[in-house]
């Protein structure tokens, strides 16, 4: 019994350690992709560029539940200067419409869930539903 | 004991005066700040009349409704105690000659008529100048400044980054004739006592500039001077031609003397500080080496990437030494496409003139906007400088669009 109950424990503690793996490969990835394409204008500590371009963190969109918008955003670039948080920005965001569904998931978790942002990381089933709302 | 709470209470008050002194700024020897005014809104550019009244034209308008902020220094301390405003177009141009007060919205110009007080007459109801000029997001804001006959010189800057089919999209090539430039990416001239003037009515005065911020009509040439922002991206677009350590120091910001029908350049090419040449735009065809457009002007200062000069001017007066007589003093609001290596800017460079030429380096007059945790990243700037004037006394003042300072530098005889 005791063995039993050892066996069970060891488990769930390797699928924790696992999943917490899991989500740190799947940061580092997303970490990666920020650093090429998005550091540049959204800067190291998120916070973009008053006036210029959109800060990601603390933004109420980025931590928020449209990823439909998230992911159309990256795909496809942005320059409709609506009020963000209650400020506009001047920029033209540039388009990443190669990214795949994966990196798109790492992305999006990474920005979730860097300096002040803390949400839901994003799945690669997630992704995909959001392409399909267009 | 008492002696010793007097000796702490000193300590505390040098303290609190050092931690206050030449309001955060570092200064050449003799200089000396005082924060004019602060949290004001986003000031752009400022303007003083002939009595010290400043005015500063807002980005937006501020928590009280204005978007034009007059401030006024009655008792002489440096710092301004009466401060009122109006308007209600965010903007970032605005001039001051005698009674007449110009201010530019991102499309228009307007012109205001000041009281013998520097008040206004016409809050509600300015002559339009210009109007209807392109204002697409990217460098939509309007500088102005005149020449002593009154002409208006208006900087129209590229609604785009490098004239791409696509605008900053991997890939996308240089549109070839850069069709943005017919109305756009230079600078236009206007009669700056007609009212209702749009493009029919003005000039393309000069062209082939990605956008200018700052400039200033230098009165020993008889001529416009202005600092341009060069392009950005050269890494992300180009990964295998420029390295991130080279996207940050390439192209140089420049300042060039527009003479009518100049040309700069942009966007076929981009000025490379280190080859000194005119290097043909990857959007065009370059390599990072071979030049291109012989015929545009070469910068006549080159400092170095994306610091953003947003205000030039020639210094008139008295007040400071002798070297800053007639040189140019440029406002660098702080860059952010050299990440991800540290920014630079933040501070109000000088560059020495004689007889309407360069006569020396440039260099750093006025450093410590950003803030005493040196960390330079845009969002965390304490301020960003912005606009500049000077004084009736010869002082000179510094805007910050971020938080919205005024600083006031004064030469302590
Ligand atoms: C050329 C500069 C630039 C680059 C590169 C860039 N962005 Fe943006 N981004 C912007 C600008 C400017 C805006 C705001 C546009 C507007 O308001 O019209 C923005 C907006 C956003 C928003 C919306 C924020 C909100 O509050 O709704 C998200 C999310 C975003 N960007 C993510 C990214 C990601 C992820 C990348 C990298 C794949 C990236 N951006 C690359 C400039 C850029």
């Amino acid at each position: 019994m005791q063995k039993m109950q050892f066996k069970i424990v060891s488990l769930i503690l390797v699928a924790l350690f696992y999943c917490i793996q899991g989500n740190a490969q799947n940061m580092k990835n997303g970490k990666k992709i920020y650093e090429t394409r998005c550091l540049a204008c959204h800067q190291a500590d998120g916070g973009g560029v008053p006036n210029m371009n959109a800060p990601l963190d603390a933004a109420s969109n980025v931590v928020g539940t449209d990823i439909a918008r998230l992911v159309r955003i990256i795909r496809y670039g942005y320059n409709e200067r609506i009020a963000l948080d209650g400020f506009y920005y001047s920029n033209a965001m540039t388009a990443s419409p190669d990214l795949k569904d994966n990196e798109l998931a790492d992305l999006l978790t990474y920005i979730r869930n860097s300096w002040s942002n803390k949400a839901s990381a994003i799945t690669v089933a997630q992704v995909q539903a959001a392409k399909k709302k267009k | 004991m008492y002696k010793l709470s007097n000796l702490l209470l000193a300590c505390v008050l040098v303290f609190s005066v050092n931690a206050q002194e030449n309001a955060g700024l570092r200064l050449p020897a003799g200089f000396s700040a005082t924060l004019f005014a602060d949290q004001i809104g986003t000031a752009r550019h400022i303007a003083i009349n002939d009595k010290g009244i400043l005015y500063a034209k807002l980005n937006n308008a501020n928590k009280a409704g204005q978007s034009i902020v007059r401030m006024e220094d009655a008792n002489g301390d440096g710092i301004a105690e009466k401060i009122s405003g109006w308007g209600k177009y965010g903007g970032t141009g605005i001039y001051v000659r005698g009674s007449q007060l110009y201010a530019s919205s991102d499309d228009a110009v307007y012109l205001y008529q000041l009281d013998a007080n520097g008040e206004v007459i016409n809050p509600t109801s300015p002559k339009t100048i210009i109007q209807n000029l392109h204002s697409r997001r990217q460098h939509a804001s309007k500088s102005i400044t005149l020449d002593p006959k009154g002409n208006i010189y208006v900087n129209i800057g590229a609604y785009s980054n490098a004239c791409q089919e696509k605008d900053r999209s991997v890939g996308s090539k240089g549109m070839m004739p850069c069709p943005i430039l017919d109305s756009a990416g230079g600078i236009w001239k206007f009669d700056g006592s007609k009212e209702n003037q749009s493009y029919a009515e003005g000039k393309r005065y000069a062209t082939g500039l990605r956008n200018v911020i700052g400039l200033d009509w230098n009165n020993t040439t008889n001529s416009l001077f202005v600092t341009q922002h060069g392009r950005d991206q050269l890494n992300t677009f180009y990964p295998t031609m420029y390295t991130d350590a080279q996207n940050a120091e390439l192209p140089a910001e420049t300042m060039y003397e527009m003479k009518e029908g100049d040309d700069a350049g942009w966007p076929y090419v981009y000025y490379d500080p280190f080859q000194k040449k005119k290097i043909l735009s990857p959007e065009y065809g370059g390599d990072g080496k071979l030049e291109g457009e012989k015929n545009a002007l070469d910068p006549l200062v080159a400092f170095p990437a994306h610091m953003a000069p947003m205000a030039l001017l020639f210094y008139k007066g008295n007040q400071f030494p002798a070297k800053y007589k007639e040189g140019a003093f440029i406002a660098f609001h702080g860059s952010w496409n050299r990440a991800p290596l540290p920014q630079e800017g933040y501070f109000v460079a000088f560059v020495p003139f004689k007889n309407g030429k360069p006569s020396g380096e440039w260099e750093i007059f006025a450093n410590g906007f950003a803030g005493p945790d040196n960390n330079k990243s845009p969002r965390g700037a304490k301020a960003r400088p912005c606009g500049l004037a000077e004084g009736p006394d010869g002082s000179l003042y510094v805007s910050d669009d971020s938080k919205g300072a005024i600083f006031k530098i004064s030469f302590n005889k």
